[in-house]
């Protein structure tokens, strides 16, 4: 990728480096990722317990975005998975929050994203489906099975759809973990790129630039999107566990 | 491709458990029973309001029930009012009347009595008249009659002059 001389390294804002000098990159070193889930976990905080802390009946700006993000999350829980899925909703407001703020400090110029690691989407979706499949075991027990078994297909076709049913099963936890990582990853790639290209280009920079601008907007929208699809997806698998019939 | 170096991968997911055991404490003893304290107070606060709203409503439609039945009732009484003082009034006209008939009936005996007086006395003079005259005529024709044969004849002529 030289160009004039000028090296364009789309994905060497992905790179795990230790955060005090070093290379060895052992599982508790402190890296840009102990960095970036700290602030992420300091921005959900300071939105969550900082923007609500003056429980006020009639809500500041600060409260109604806490109390927003809230409601969204716990109408999202009892409206797709069931009201009994109530109980998991400080779960799953954590990983909206997580996700969600992980993807828009990741938009921050220079910023790492956690969440266009395929190493933590898969770890957050996994959580997801190993949790979910041992909630419907737990309280289906067998049962739990109908869940590949179409009641309402013909008989002859019930063995075939069941194949396909235990195949998307699992397949669950890789379309729900690389959605996340690739739609992050391919936005902040091609921002750098495009980011690349103003330097290249010269007098005819301001198109490249022009160029960003607009894809920030959508990576913008693309970040609460991905929270969002995130968010609801493991809503719809819990509802699966607890409600295993079609 | 840095996401497929898996060397760093217990790297991140040690640090996204703590991050994610961390949100979840902090979220789900602080930040979420806050919140949902804060948003089942102010749903009370609505639920109460409302509540009262309908309250002094339902006040404010018994008071405006009140006011049209005692304006009935002010009404009601006023026409009872009115029809007493009219009977009353009524009542004294006729005592009144009565009483002005009865003493217009006697002036009017009163009268008739004292005209039938006035006749009585006027038939006695001219009783009186008559005989003087007869007297006199009779002076004039120098005849000289007793005043017992003069009255006879007065009488007779007058009763003759009535009949």
């Amino acid at each position: 990728m030289a160009e004039n001389g000028i090296v364009i390294r789309p994905m060497d804002q992905f790179i795990v480096k230790p955060l005090f000098g070093g290379d060895v990159v052992s599982w508790y070193t402190p890296t840009n990722v102990t960095l970036w889930m700290a602030l992420t976990v300091l921005a959900a905080t300071a939105v969550m317990v900082y923007g609500a802390r003056g429980r006020a009946v009639v809500p500041t700006r600060a409260q109604s975005v806490a109390e927003l993000a809230y409601s969204f999350i716990y109408k999202m829980v009892e409206d797709v998975a069931g009201r009994d899925a109530v109980r998991f909703f400080p779960y799953i407001m954590t990983v909206f929050m997580f996700v969600l703020f992980a993807n828009l400090l990741g938009l921050i110029p220079f910023a790492f994203t956690t969440t266009s690691h395929i190493a933590v989407t898969a770890v957050l979706a996994l959580t997801v489906f190993i949790s979910v499949t041992a909630l419907g075991f737990i309280l289906n027990g067998t049962k739990f099975l109908k869940l590949f078994w179409v009641d309402s297909a013909p008989l002859a076709l019930r063995p075939v759809l069941a194949l396909i049913e235990v195949i998307s099963y699992f397949v669950r936890p890789v379309s729900h973990s690389i959605r996340l990582a690739g739609a992050m990853m391919a936005g902040h790639a091609v921002a750098k790129v495009f980011a690349g290209f103003a330097a290249a280009l010269g007098a005819a920079f301001f198109l490249p630039v022009l160029a960003v601008t607009a894809l920030y907007a959508l990576e913008l929208l693309v970040a609460v999107i991905q929270a969002y699809v995130f968010t609801i997806l493991t809503c719809v698998y819990l509802k699966d566990a607890l409600h295993p019939a079609h | 491709m840095p996401q497929l170096d898996f060397t760093t991968f217990p790297n991140q997911i040690f640090w996204l458990l703590v991050a994610m055991i961390a949100l979840y404490m902090i979220l789900s003893r602080v930040a979420l029973p806050r919140i949902g304290a804060v948003l089942a107070d102010r749903r009370s606060a609505i639920t109460a309001d409302i509540a009262a709203a309908e309250d002094a409503k339902q006040k404010a439609i018994a008071a405006e029930e009140a006011y049209h039945k005692a304006l009935a009732d002010a009404r009601a009484e006023a026409g009872r009012i009115v029809d007493q003082a009219r009977t009353e009034m009524q009542r004294e006209v006729d005592v009144q009347l009565a009483k002005a008939e009865a003493e217009i009936a006697a002036q009017t005996a009163e009268s008739e009595q004292r005209i039938r007086e006035i006749r009585a006395s006027a038939m006695d003079m001219v009783a009186e008249v008559a005989r003087d005259t007869a007297r006199e005529v009779l002076g004039v024709f120098d005849v000289t009659a007793d005043a017992r044969t003069i009255n006879a004849a007065v009488t007779a002529r007058m009763k003759q002059g009535s009949a």
